[in-house]
Formats: C-alpha cells, structure tokens, sequence
C-alpha cells in the first residue's frame, strides 16, 4: 500500500478501487459477526470458498466476509449482490444449490429466502425483508456492504471523506459548531450533547489532550457496539480523528473489552491498514496533523463503561469510579482532558460530517436527534441489532420490526438501558422513543438494550436479577451502592422465595433513595431503576408475592408447584420416565402423581407432557390439591376411569 | 491561590482555591462526620457520610464534602432532612458489620441510626480503606489491598509483602474504625494461608519461616 500524501490522491485512489470493481460481478456477503459465527458461518463461509472453486467460477465471484448486518434471529446471513438476494439460515449444505443457480443462473431458491412466520409471504431481496424494511439503517446498513479487515471497501463506499473534509475544509471550531449543531448525544447511557463535552474539552487548559472510544459494552443482552466495532470499524476510527481534530488531540485509545476477540482483531488490522495509507500518525494526507491510537482491552469489569473508572483503568489502575466533580472533559486520564464517548458515538460523526448537521437532525424529536441501534432481545420473535430513528414508538419496534411475542403469548414490558434503567409496561407501548421520554417515564436509553419480556417472566425476579448482576459489578467502594444493593438483594431474594414482608417494599424505596442520592458513580445513582420501575408498574406483583405467596407469573420456583391434572392425565408415562428427580409415582394405567417433596421444579413434566393431554400444570398462591384415591388413580378401557 | 467565600448553615465561610467543602466547614467550626477520611490522606468519597446539600445557580444537589471543592458564592446545608436520612441509612447498613465500633455507635446516637435494622453480617469490615490507602500513601508499601468487587470486596495483605513490612509496622491498625482486630486478624490469615499458586516454591512452612 502506497502512503496517500493528498486529499487529491485518496480521491483517486477512491476511484481506483472503484474502477477495479465491476458493480456487475456477483458477489456473496455472508454475515462473519459474531451472532452469526455462532449459527454457523464460518462453514458456510469455507463451503462457498470450496464450491465456487469447484464450479470454476473464482474469477467470475466476488465473495465478502462482513460484519452484523443485524438479522441475528434467522442467521447466518447471505447477500447476494447485485440483486440483494438475501438468504437465511443457510446451512452449508445450502452452498451448491445457492452457486449452482443464483450465482451461475440467477435463479432465486425460493426454500431460503424469508417468509412471514404468520402469513407465509416471502420476501426475496434484503429491502422488502418487514425486519430491515421498517429500520433507517444510516450506521448498521454499511456493515453487510464491506469486509471489515479491507479499508478500500470501506474506501469504496465512501470512507475517510469527512475526515479529508475538515482537515482541509473546515477549522476545528466549524467541526465542533457542526456537531453541536446536529443535536447529536451520547450513545452509551447519558445521553449528554456531544458537541458541549467536545467543546468543554477543547476550551480546557493544556497541550495534551485525549479522545476516547468507549466499547465496554457490558449491558446484559447489549451487542450493538460490538456490531460497530467488528463490522465497521474504520468508520470508528475515522469518527475519533474527527473529534480529535475538533478538541485538539493527537492520541486516542479504543477501550474495548477483551470478550470481543472479533472486535479488538478488527480494529487492531484497521488500525494497522490505516496507518500504511497514511490516515494515521504524523501529517494525515499531508494537513499537518499527527494522531495515533492505541487499543486497550479491557478486563471485564462493568463498571468501567463508566466514565471515570474506564480511565482510571486506562492509567494502568483498578477500574475504580472516582468523583466527577471536575468533568472528565477537563481532567480525565492522567488529569488531562479526555473525551469519551461510546462507539456508536463516534460512528454518528462521520456522517454529520459528511452529510451535514442538517441531514443527521431531520431523524428524531426535538430532544433526541438522529438514529438508535438497539438490540432487540428477550422473548421476541426477531431477536437482532435494529436501527431506528428516534421518536419511533415501542410498540413499532417490538411489533412492526420485531415481529412480537413468539408463541402467541402477551407482552409484559420491554427492559430499555439495560441495568440502569427500568421496566416498561404495555400500557406506554405507544411511548415515543427518546432520551427524555424513556427517563420520565422511570427508564432510559442507556446504550441501547431493549429485553422483551412477556406473561411468563415474573417482575421481581426480573429486579432480583439485575441487582444480582450489579452487586459483582459494582466497584465496591462506596457504602449506598455496596452495602444498600447488598440489602436490597437480600430483601428482593426473600420475597421472590415467599419470605418478603409487608414492610419490604417500604425498604426497598428507602435503600434506593439513598443509593440515588449518594452514590458515587452513576452505576449507584441508578442502580434501584430496574427495582423502582417495577415497583412503580407491576407493584401488584410485589404484593401478591408477600401476601398471597403467589408468583402470578408462575415463575418463581420457590413459590410454585407443579401439578398433573387427574382429569386430564392419561398414564401414558413419559413425564414420569422423564423426571430427573424420579419425583412422579404412577404406572401403566395408572394417573401419574408428583410428589411435591421429592419434586425439584425443573419443568421436565410440562414440557414433555403431550399437547393433547396438557395434564400438567403450575400453581401458585393455593394449596396442591391432594392426590386422587388409589381407585380413582386406575385408567380402564380407552382412557376412561374405573 | 485566592480565598473563596461561600455559605455554610448560613454562615459566611473563606476557603482557599481547591480546598475541599469539608476543610473549609471544619476551618469554621462545623463539623462534617467522616469515616474514611483522614488528614494525611488523598480523599477518597467512599463512606459517603460526608453528604451535603449544596446549591449553585440555582440547583440542589447532594455532594461528598470531602472531595467537593469550594465554588465561588456555594451555599452549603450540612444538616437537612435529606442528609440526615442519608447519613442514617448509611450508618445502619455498616452497623450490619461492627455494631460495636464505638465510632458507628456514637454517630448512631445523634442520627437516631437502629443498630439492628439489618441482619449482621460476617465480616467487621467497612471499606474506609484506610489502611489500604496510608500503606499505599504513607508508607508506599502497598502490604494491604482491596481484593475482588462488589459486595466480595475485602481487604488483603498481600503475603509476600507482608511477611517482610507489617510486623515492624502495624500503623495502620489504630487507623481502623471499626476494630483493630480485624486488621490483626486479616493480617494473620493471609500470612498463614497457603501463598497463592504463583508462588510454586514456597510453602506454608516457608512462609511461616520468614515471621519474626
């Protein structure tokens, strides 16, 4: 590779990749993000390697290896282009059909393009697919368009272009008057404007000055960062040399996690490609400006997305919060001032850039400007990364997009902001997505997790998770965060197990009162979000667990019984062959009973208990109804009773 | 630096330029109850006892005075309704772990803290850090630290440090507020438990070799 001196020579290296590409040539994207990896692709990859060679058509195809496209439910993922046949869940035994006639007859095989669960309508090309359709995909939609590890297909489509733009075009104050312009705000959970926290920094004193890329994504459920990074992160890369150029910074650090080997690969061979074309380190395309990046992995604490600890573990420390009364805008990493912000942050600045203020701020509300990937998770037919504008409401993310609750079951509430924020009920269904909205309405937006949840998941539990979740991720250091979750936990444990008291829940709100107004960090301050929301949407499921000791979910197993309808049960012996815990008496002929002190609640019995029969059943808040007499127990004749 | 005037429980306090909200009410004769602070050392926000209510530009919030630096024209309530409920709280949720420290105990009388309100558990410990920090800051030996996250943090000596500084030292067991026996205690164990595996010659007895 040829080091690019000129905003003149990237134009024309631009063009020169553009030329040695014929948009005619068929070639097959297959999705190598790490939900699809997981379903398989790395052999589908290697049998459409092995098949095209086969068939000789090597010369004639183009095939690409790229990040999430998002669709993770029905993966791994295949695009066809120029037509933009996209292929589903395809298994490599899939490959010579899907070579032999697209790629060699463009003829589409129908069995693996998608269809509608309910109406059975098919969908051939990416664009008509309801789950990409109803999406403003302006980050994610790149991902299935390039290889990640080739910088000239992210060349190809544009990139590096803003950043050639301000370096020669626009002076680091118009860079930051055009972002702060677009509205733009923090990605990964505050949701403060951008453009301020780059100006705070550029205003702060000192020659040495950091930028940042946050990616310790550590929401539970939570992978849209890592989507970015693996699938696109030259776009990252370009973002924080825009931000550095505007805060006056010449050394930057990606912050990753180190349970994203795909991502930290990624960047690190972008970084390296980057460095050989001469988009970074010293005089970027001849401007005069110097920048360098250094990658560092992080150990898997969760508390270090926080801002502070994550720069206190950059300075080589144990990832402890530490008081933000000075902005870390101003003081940050070695006291100097650093910006940081979360990948899809820094993936929005390209864009602005390149596209202009205006264009980012026509997508979303007043407040809350551009778009927002989240990771639609939980019970939910589409599981996957989805780009939405802001202002889209939740009920068109969860039904329109997502494709709703599978099973035919009823939606409870959808979890958004992940550990620190809250549990929305059906009620706010229509609720506009947006930073402000999401937080007035006990939640927030977080960094983008979105868990679904339907008639089964019980609401205290949900509670109890999360705070089981935090009391390891906390760093520990402060009292109402340490010792108030700690309380909380216990309290939340007891009533889930049928113990909690009608004073309880006066104490939760207490604890989480003072956990709000004196912790730390922010992961303290909204650590009671999960338990507060729910208190505040399902506190009748809180009250039937302490007064009736009934779970009306049916999901605590602490206060749930297993239970086999006489009436329904015909002998036919396979729960009982089933149980684990051998806890269910019966025989040929003979109604299968569970005995309740020998049963271990694993749910084996209801599974396997055929549909037609549907004998098995959980009970809550009542009594087990006694075992039916010996004689009644005997099954004469054609399934009728003695 | 420049003196910077503020209010403190509507008194009109002056505080030097990057001095903390609890220097400067303490230079005036209000009293701040701490736990993990200490003169000698870096502050630290952990006990969050300090809590105060400030006002600047017109919003309330509640801080930590012993890392809050003075502002210009701050008016600071050391006592409201809200601080005291915090402190409160604060002071039953360790009571869980010394109900004896007589420190706990005297700041339980004037917060109307119940000794009882949570169930006690294991471990004396608190997580001023006090130690940790005056073996770091002070002596820079780094014998003592903190261990693992969350609700699993504790203090450790760490053993091979340990067996060579402490038994000279011990300064930092009058430091801790709760009982100077835990620090004894944590101290004895770890120099007596079996050193950790990276350590492949050294056995118990070896270690035990080393004591005074």
């Amino acid at each position: 590779m040829a080091r690019i001196d000129s905003p003149e020579a990237l134009e024309a290296l631009r063009e020169e990749i553009a030329s040695r590409r014929n948009p005619e040539t068929p070639c097959v994207s297959i999705c190598a993000g790490a939900g699809c990896i997981a379903s398989g692709a790395a052999e589908v990859i290697a049998a459409f390697e092995a098949e095209i060679e086969k068939q000789g058509l090597q010369a004639d195809v183009d095939t690409r290896e790229t990040g999430c496209p998002g669709f993770c439910e029905r993966g791994p993922v295949v695009v066809i282009y120029p037509e933009q046949i996209c292929y589903l869940q395809v298994k490599p035994e899939d490959v010579p059909e899907i070579v032999s006639q697209t790629l060699k007859e463009k003829k589409v095989v129908d069995r693996l393009v998608y269809a509608d669960p309910t109406t059975g309508k098919k969908a051939v090309l990416e664009s008509e697919i309801p789950f990409y359709k109803n999406q403003r995909r302006n980050l994610i939609g790149s991902n299935i368009r390039i290889d990640p590890k080739r910088i000239d297909d992210y060349l190809a489509i544009g990139g590096y272009a803003a950043l050639a733009k301000v370096l020669f075009r626009m002076g680091p104050e118009q860079v930051l008057a055009e972002v702060k312009r677009s509205g733009l705000r923090g990605r990964g959970g505050g949701g403060f404007s951008t453009g301020r926290k780059w100006e705070e920094s550029r205003r702060a004193p000192g020659d040495t000055k950091y930028v940042i890329v946050n990616a310790d994504e550590g929401d539970p459920g939570a992978f849209m960062d890592r989507a970015l990074l693996e699938g696109n992160p030259h776009s990252i890369l370009e973002g924080l040399m825009i931000g550095a150029y505007a805060v006056g910074a010449n050394e930057g650090f990606i912050y990753v996690r180190q349970e994203y080997p795909i991502a930290v690969e990624n960047v690190t061979v972008a970084i390296g490609q980057a460095k050989e074309y001469g988009l970074l380190g010293k005089n970027i395309l001849g401007s005069g400006f110097d920048f360098t990046i250094r990658v560092h992995r992080g150990a898997g604490a969760f508390v270090c997305g926080e801002s502070s600890a994550l720069m206190t573990a950059l300075e080589g420390k144990a990832g402890e919060p530490r008081p933000k009364y000075i902005h870390t805008a101003v003081k940050g990493v070695w006291d100097r001032p650093s910006v940081l912000n979360n990948v899809e942050t820094w993936a929005n600045v390209p864009l602005i850039i390149d596209k202009g203020a205006d264009w980012f701020s026509r997508f979303g509300t007043e407040t809350s400007k551009g778009t927002k990937i989240f990771s639609l998770v939980g019970k939910i037919n589409n599981t996957g990364l989805v780009e939405v504008p802001m202002g889209i409401s939740l009920r068109d993310i969860i039904y329109g997009i997502g494709g709703g609750i599978p099973g035919g079951r009823r939606f409870k509430a959808v979890q958004t902001g992940g550990p620190s924020g809250g549990c929305l009920p059906e009620s706010l269904l229509d609720l506009e997505v947006g930073f402000d909205e999401l937080t007035r309405a006990g939640s927030m937006m977080g960094s983008g997790g979105m868990i679904v949840m339907d008639e089964e998941t019980c609401m205290v539990d949900v509670a109890r998770y999360f705070l089981d979740f935090l009391v390891d991720e906390s760093c520990g250091k402060c009292v109402p965060c340490r010792e108030g979750m700690r309380q909380m936990l216990k309290i939340l444990t007891r009533i889930t197990r049928g113990k909690g008291k009608e004073e309880d829940l006066a104490l939760l709100e207490e604890l989480s009162e003072v956990a709000a107004d004196a912790s730390l960090c922010a992961l303290g301050k909204s650590a009671p979000n999960p338990l507060l929301s729910t208190l505040r949407y399902f506190r009748d499921e809180y009250e039937a667990h302490i007064r009736q000791k009934k779970c009306p979910a049916l999901s605590c197993k602490a206060l749930i019984a297993y239970h086999i309808d006489p009436d329904k049960c015909r002998a036919c012996m396979i729960c009982l062959k089933k149980c684990p815990a051998e806890a269910i008496d019966g025989g040929k002929n003979r109604i299968h009973v569970i005995d309740q002190a020998r049963c271990t609640k694993c749910g084996t019995c209801l599974e396997v208990c055929p549909s037609r029969f549907g004998a098995v059943g959980k009970i809550s808040g009542i009594p087990v109804p006694p075992p039916p007499s010996e004689e009644a127990r005997t099954l004469v004749g054609k399934g009728k009773k003695a | 630096m420049s003196e910077i005037l503020l209010r403190i429980d509507g008194k009109e306090v002056g505080a030097k330029e990057g001095t903390t909200l609890l220097e400067a009410a303490r230079s005036a004769g209000i009293s701040i109850p701490t736990l993990c602070h200490h003169q000698g050392l870096e502050p630290y926000g952990g006990c969050r006892l300090c809590t105060v209510e400030v006002e600047s530009r017109g919003w309330t919030k509640l801080v930590a005075a012993c890392i809050y630096p003075v502002e210009k024209d701050l008016v600071v309530r050391t006592r409201s309704e809200k601080v005291d409920r915090i402190r409160r709280m604060i002071l039953e949720l360790l009571l869980a772990h010394a109900p004896d420290a007589p420190a706990l105990q005297e700041l339980a009388k004037e917060y109307g803290a119940d000794r009882d309100r949570f169930d006690k558990e294991a471990s004396f410990c608190i997580h001023c850090g006090l130690c940790v920090r005056y073996c770091a800051e002070v002596k820079k030996k780094n014998a003592v630290g903190f261990i693992d996250r969350g609700t699993r943090r504790e203090i450790c000596f760490v053993p091979e440090i340990a067996t060579k500084e402490c038994w000279q030292c011990k300064e930092c067991f009058p430091l801790c507020p709760t009982e100077a026996l835990q620090a004894a205690f944590v101290l004895t164990q770890s120099l007596f438990a079996a050193p950790p595996a990276s350590g492949p010659d050294r056995t118990r007895s070896d270690a035990g070799d080393e004591l005074p």
